[in-house]
């Protein structure tokens, strides 16, 4: 197991610089010089240009720079953004629970209806729930999730009132963030109303944001479960005369699940990219509608920790996945 | 089939010809083929926009602002569909909008497609390094969720329709190069590669002639497959603003200007949305019918 560990954990390296040398070519990039860049739009004097670039080292050569770049990341200096003059770091850690716990919610509400309806269409194969199910799933895969969160908007905030347009909890409360999780934040706080003004303002984001992965993990599921049915010792279990929730509820799911695990493990990068549409659809204070603004406002720094620290998220996560997988699945451990 | 394919004895009877064989298995596939009749509906409405729109698509009726579709009240059968909040017709605007989404598509799978072979094809016949250096590369490429990648991409170029489609091929690139490696290993070990190479054939023959046609239907699924996600995710950088730029009738775009009007007036938001699902699903549904054609391990005999 140790050797599997260092194995992957050793080919996350070559990953690793990669990822440090596109945010490192990212403010080279664009155009103008990284000083014009970091100056904004107010622009300097060409004796403080020349001045700013020894001062931060923009006159070495690049693998000089590159190398300082590396070093300060090392050492969990991103920069500071443009805008507020805040480390690029306590940025993101700020707003990174929120875009935590939404994403939480999305692939939990994903997980919890997706797996039992997918088991369920693989059972009854070529059912009309079956059909339903793939029906809906793949509209769900193929949803643009920026206008059906617009469209939840209209029904469940415009035509019935039932939730709240934007934001994390109502303007009327208020108390000191403990875990940065609205949620638990609320519950803590012991202000009447605060739980559920946190839940009402969470449940659509949530659903939005939940949606392809719910898609993606029905069908997984579905034809996980239709492979594991046709293998002998299901036919063996059956045979013996277990009733067919044994059979299904514990020797066919069991093993279908090994798929599913991977696949809600690859959800990761797809939940971060759907996060920043559904932040800035929903005004939801997360690190991905952070990014669309640090963009929009050409706050480079930002964008370039920014990167770099969602790289390196979904690098640990899928890390995570890999190893989980091998405690799941033995077979995988021993190869190579 | 005609009485002589039924009266050939089976010496003389050939196997059927390969698209009689695909067609065969594909319109086995009901959903496969609405996909198609959709895909086929939407190229005939883009090529034909200017003359099936019954406005330009530019055009400000100053006098109709906001008029809500025709079956409700208060719309006009001048404008099927109703107006935005400048006076544009939004049924005219639809069909013109139907021409950047098929184009940032075939653009889009037309790049990542022929670079992904060309790096694919390298990393599984040239030496190990260039083969860890362009999988390594595509890690990276993968290790950033595809939109951010994308929005990244854009803040280098500038926001605009070409540069999201540049964007967006570099963020479907690695499917791409990946399918192609996988598929040009798999074949270089079989027999007719070999003979190939033993009877003298130079490396780009054996490269494009040998083996690149025998790894093109998992390509081409994915090619279809790569055209739904190029459409959506084109359209989400055109709804965050840094894609297509208004006026022009693109349909993330159009979703990104109907933003403030979302609780006044239903229908310049539901339409562009309406009309991008639609097109992701067609493309979907016959990639699905595809793979089911094309794919022989998955083939049922």
């Amino acid at each position: 197991m140790l050797r599997f560990l260092l194995s992957r954990i050793g080919l996350l390296i070559p990953t690793f610089i990669g990822v440090t040398l596109i945010a490192f070519g990212f403010i080279r990039l664009i155009p103008g010089d990284p000083i014009e860049v970091l100056a904004g739009e107010r622009g300097v004097s060409p004796e403080r240009h020349a001045e700013l670039m020894a001062q931060f080292g923009y006159d070495r050569p690049w693998w000089e720079q590159y190398a300082g770049f590396v070093g300060n990341v090392l050492q969990g200096d991103l920069g500071k953004s443009i805008v507020t003059k805040q480390p690029v770091l306590d940025e993101f850690l700020t707003l990174f629970p929120a875009t935590i716990e939404l994403a939480l919610c999305a692939i939990l509400f994903a997980i919890i209806i997706g797996l039992p309806v997918g088991v369920l269409a693989g059972v009854k194969r070529g059912s009309v729930f079956d059909h339903t199910v793939m029906g809906i799933s793949l509209t769900g895969y193929s949803m643009p999730i920026f206008w059906w969160g617009l469209l939840l908007i209209i029904f469940f905030s415009g035509i019935l009132q039932w939730t709240p347009v934007s934001g994390r909890i109502s303007f009327l409360f208020f108390f000191e963030p403990v875990t940065g999780f609205m949620l638990i934040d609320s519950l803590l706080s012991g202000e009447k109303g605060a739980f559920k003004s946190a839940v009402s303002h969470l449940i659509l984001p949530a659903v939005v944001l939940g949606t392809i992965p719910l898609a993606v993990i029905a069908r997984q599921t579905r034809s996980a479960m239709l492979e594991v049915l046709s293998e002998d010792y299901v036919r063996t279990a059956r045979a013996k005369g277990l009733p067919p929730s044994r059979v299904i509820g514990l020797h066919a799911l069991r093993n279908a699940l090994i798929p599913v695990v991977t696949v809600i493990g690859l959800q990761v990068g797809v939940l971060l990219a759907g996060a920043i549409l559904t932040e800035t659809i929903f005004a939801w204070p997360g690190v991905g509608k952070w990014l669309v603004d640090s963009i929009a406002r050409r706050d480079y720094p930002s964008v370039q920790g920014g990167l770099l620290l969602i790289a390196l998220v979904v690098m640990l996560v899928n890390l995570l996945v890999d190893l989980l997988y091998g405690v799941i699945n033995p077979r995988i451990r021993h190869v190579r | 089939m005609s009485a002589e394919d039924t009266a050939a004895t089976p010496e003389t009877a050939r196997p059927p010809h390969p698209l009689r064989e695909f067609w065969f298995y594909f319109s086995e596939n009901k959903g496969a083929v609405a996909g198609l009749i959709v895909v086929v509906t939407l190229v005939i409405v883009a090529l034909g926009a200017d003359v099936i729109a019954p406005h330009p698509p530019h055009e400000q009726y100053r006098d109709a602002l906001l008029v809500p579709p025709v079956w409700q009240e208060g719309g006009q059968w001048k404008f099927l569909l109703g107006t935005d909040a400048t006076g544009r017709d939004m049924l005219s605007r639809l069909i013109h909008g139907s021409r950047f989404s098929l184009m940032i598509g075939s653009i889009v799978v037309t790049l990542a497609l022929s670079l992904g072979i060309a790096l694919g094809l390298a990393a599984a016949f040239f030496h190990i390094v260039v083969s860890s250096v362009v999988m390594r590369l595509m890690d990276v490429i993968l290790s950033v969720p595809s939109l951010l990648l994308a929005l990244v991409v854009v803040a280098i170029l500038g926001p605009g329709l070409i540069n999201a489609m540049i964007a967006v091929s570099v963020v479907y690139l690695p499917h791409f190069v990946r399918l192609t490696r996988a598929s040009a290993m798999a074949e270089m070990s079989k027999d007719y590669v070999t003979a190939s190479r033993v009877s003298g054939a130079g490396l780009l023959r054996l490269m494009f002639v040998s083996v690149l046609p025998n790894c093109m239907p998992p390509l081409i699924v994915q090619a279809t497959l790569g055209f739904s996600s190029a459409v959506l995710d084109a359209a989400a950088l055109g709804f965050l603003g840094m894609g297509a730029q208004p006026p022009t009738p693109e349909w993330g775009t159009m979703l990104a200007d109907a933003r403030e009007f979302i609780l006044r007036a239903w229908w310049v938001v539901t339409f562009p949305g309406l009309a991008i699902l639609i097109t992701v699903l067609a493309f979907n549904l016959m990639g699905d019918g595809l793979r089911d054609a094309l794919d022989p391990k998955l083939k049922r005999s």
